[in-house]
């Protein structure tokens, strides 16, 4: 008996061991505990590097230094402006080409008053009236990351400037007209977030260069900043961002202003057009913070209306245009933006009391409905929904039709558009 | 006449969105010049990748069949490998088409991918075939070209790759039943002028190169008058098959 007693004492001691054991493995698993790994020490140059990447996305550098497809920052691409092709530098750290032999003192100079290491100035397609704005210390880290790069062999091409636009010295009347040097300094009475939003929508992220209209020369007057204007040469109109009428955001939760440029959809509208790539290229990448933080300080540029909305004689429809706008939307857009305009948000935008639409400028939502579009696809929006093409299936008065139906539709506020304008249109290739 | 299940089902799914349509347009009204039907936007759940390719359907149809307009071709059971990376050039810029180039430009791989492999799964049935106009010279040249090629200019049959079902092989040469001569013709030209191209080394530059127009115009008659096939898959890809190194292949 006692040898059988013992065995089964030994028998419960192990399975009690290994009840235990195994109990002590599941409460040990991997991820069950909190994770204590000593924080690893990034070098200050890597720190300040990968913050000079951030800040360089934010101001969408690569969008204009990278021609598609090609090596980063190697420059070389065409910018098509009202003057002539201007071909972007190479902004590679390579000693001959690029900007290898630069030093941040003169990166900040460039950047801050837009004279070139040379002494040359700087054509204003470079954004450094926005730039001007950057601290000291964000375009040292910038340098410190363009520098990191791989240094590219490839040099600059001369710009293609019709005369008198290829004479530099113009622009020393041009500076004095529209140029204002300084950086930026936060407003004393508001908030810290407002302050960074600031910085950065008049600062890096130069939203001014589509959001204040250009005149004639090529120049953006201070008063007017944000009020809205025709991208030249690309003929997609950059919406006011100060009037209620187009995009001012006075009435958008902050969430919405936040997610359009972070997500580049939202409960209230989509991005699309020149705007779907700043946000690919640059605003996806910016921290909830950052993104949160434009939006506040969007939210709060004052609105002042230049134009009033169009009065009820502006918005007269003839009953038969109406018609067949109301048919083509039955049969062709309700599936997505719904049989009352509401959208199915944030896949397809509302476009009963969207401003994308309503907006005096009809060329937006004409090219939106002859070439359809995508949302770009940013970090929280990987699979945007999409509108197809129509300008093979209506012709320019259904097209007309359609967007004018959209545009009073639903209490809409818009004025109706004619054939002709769709038909301008129609013989510009997208992009 | 039998009635296969899947001819029912088949009925069904085209019907589906059609009363969907229906039902949501209060009085059912079409447009003066609605588009066909299959290509007419429509989907049934909203976060579904059929939903996301809504953006497609006016010109390649609801499930990639194709639409009536000669130009727009047929996606439907092409290999998925190669629409990925048609789609990639279009956004890339390095194949050119304006409409295409735009509406692509910002979307990322693995969503071009998922795209592609929704239309490579797709078997809708084949669109009627358009209306012969070719002679019958040019389309005894263009079944000369397509079957068996024409050796004295070094130009292998379109069959050799393509496959005698012209439904394509794994993973990168396309089906060419159900296109459009328009269509055809129009890529053969891109590739002869260099418009379009693939990767290295790039067969088809080699072969409609050593094509003339008139050969282009017969061989793009003749493969739009073909009956589709039964079995629409891509064959396997098949390396000793090919006449030529293809970098598409790789």
């Amino acid at each position: 008996m006692k040898p059988m007693r013992k065995f089964l004492l030994a028998m419960a001691a192990l399975v009690c061991t290994a009840v235990a054991a195994g109990g002590a493995l599941y409460l040990l698993r991997p991820g069950i505990l909190p994770h204590q790994v000593a924080p690893v020490a990034v070098n200050p140059s890597t720190r300040t590097i990968n913050r000079g990447e951030y800040l360089a996305r934010a101001g969408d550098c690569v969008a204009c230094h990278t021609v598609p497809n090609g090596p980063m920052f190697a420059g070389g691409r065409a910018m098509a402006t009202p003057f002539g092709n201007l071909y972007v530098p190479n902004i590679t750290p390579d000693d001959e080409t690029g900007i290898g032999q630069w030093n941040a003192e003169e990166f900040y100079r460039m950047m801050h008053t837009g004279v070139s290491r040379d002494g040359k100035r700087l054509y204003p397609a470079m954004p450094f009236a926005s730039y001007t704005q950057v601290t000291r210390a964000d375009s040292d880290a910038i340098f410190a990351y363009l520098m990191s790069n791989p240094p590219i062999r490839q040099k600059n091409r001369e710009h293609e400037l019709r005369f008198p636009f290829n004479n530099r010295d113009l622009l020393i009347g041009w500076r004095s007209l529209y140029f204002r040097e300084g950086e930026f300094k936060p407003v004393a009475g508001q908030s810290v977030q407002w302050n960074r939003g600031a910085y950065l929508v008049k600062g890096l992220g130069h939203c001014a260069m589509c959001h204040t209209a250009v005149n004639a020369l090529g120049g953006s007057s201070e008063s007017k900043a944000f009020e809205g204007g025709m991208i030249p040469n690309q003929n997609w109109y950059a919406p006011s961002l100060t009037s209620n009428h187009e995009a001012g955001l006075g009435e958008w939760a902050i969430k919405d202003i936040s997610d359009l440029l972070q997500v580049g959809v939202s409960h209230r509208g989509t991005v699309y057009g020149p705007m779907a790539e700043v946000v690919y290229n640059s605003l996806q990448y910016l921290s909830d913070e950052d993104s949160a933080a434009m939006a506040v300080y969007l939210k709060s540029l004052p609105q002042k209306d230049s134009d009033a909305a169009p009065n009820q004689q502006a918005r007269l429809v003839r009953p038969e245009v109406m018609e067949v706008g109301r048919k083509v939307y039955v049969a062709q857009c309700a599936v997505c933006h719904g049989a009352e305009g509401k959208g199915q948000a944030p896949a397809y935008p509302p476009l009963a009391g969207n401003r994308s639409i309503t907006m005096a400028t009809p060329v937006n939502p004409i090219r939106m409905v002859l070439n359809g579009g995508y949302p770009p696809g940013t970090g929280k929006n990987p699979r945007p929904h999409g509108m197809p093409p129509f300008s093979h299936i209506l012709n320019d008065e259904e097209v007309a039709a359609t967007v004018t139906y959209i545009r009073v539709a639903w209490s809409n506020n818009g004025a109706p558009v004619a054939a002709k304008q769709v038909n301008d249109l129609r013989t510009l290739l997208p992009e | 006449m039998r009635i296969t299940f899947a001819a029912i089902r088949r009925a069904h799914l085209r019907l589906c969105p059609l009363l969907l349509l229906a039902s949501l347009s209060t009085p059912a009204v079409k447009a003066q010049t609605a588009a066909p039907d299959d290509a007419t936007p429509a989907f049934k759940q909203l976060d579904s990748i059929e939903a996301r390719v809504q953006g497609c359907v006016t010109c390649h149809g609801q499930n990639g069949q194709g639409t009536a307009n000669g130009y727009f071709p047929r996606l439907a059971g092409k290999p998925a490998a190669y629409l990925t990376h048609q789609l990639a050039a279009f956004r890339d810029g390095t194949r050119s088409y304006p409409p295409m180039n735009y509406l692509v430009a910002y979307l990322p791989d693995p969503y071009l991918k998922e795209i592609a492999a929704y239309f490579a799964a797709q078997r809708p049935p084949f669109a009627p075939r358009e209306p012969a106009s070719a002679s019958a010279e040019a389309m005894q040249r263009g079944q000369a070209l397509a079957t068996t090629g024409d050796s004295a200019k070094g130009i292998p049959a379109c069959i050799a790759c393509h496959g005698a079902r012209l439904s394509g092989m794994e993973p990168g040469i396309p089906g060419l039943a159900g296109l459009r001569s328009a269509y055809i013709a129009g890529q053969l030209t891109r590739w002869r002028v260099g418009e379009r191209r693939a990767t290295d080394p790039d067969c088809m530059k080699r072969i409609a190169s050593r094509l003339s127009d008139t050969d282009v115009g017969a061989v793009a008659a003749w493969l739009s008058q073909q009956a589709p096939p039964i079995d629409a898959a891509p064959e396997p890809s098949n390396l000793v098959r090919m006449p030529f190194a293809c970098g598409s292949q790789k």
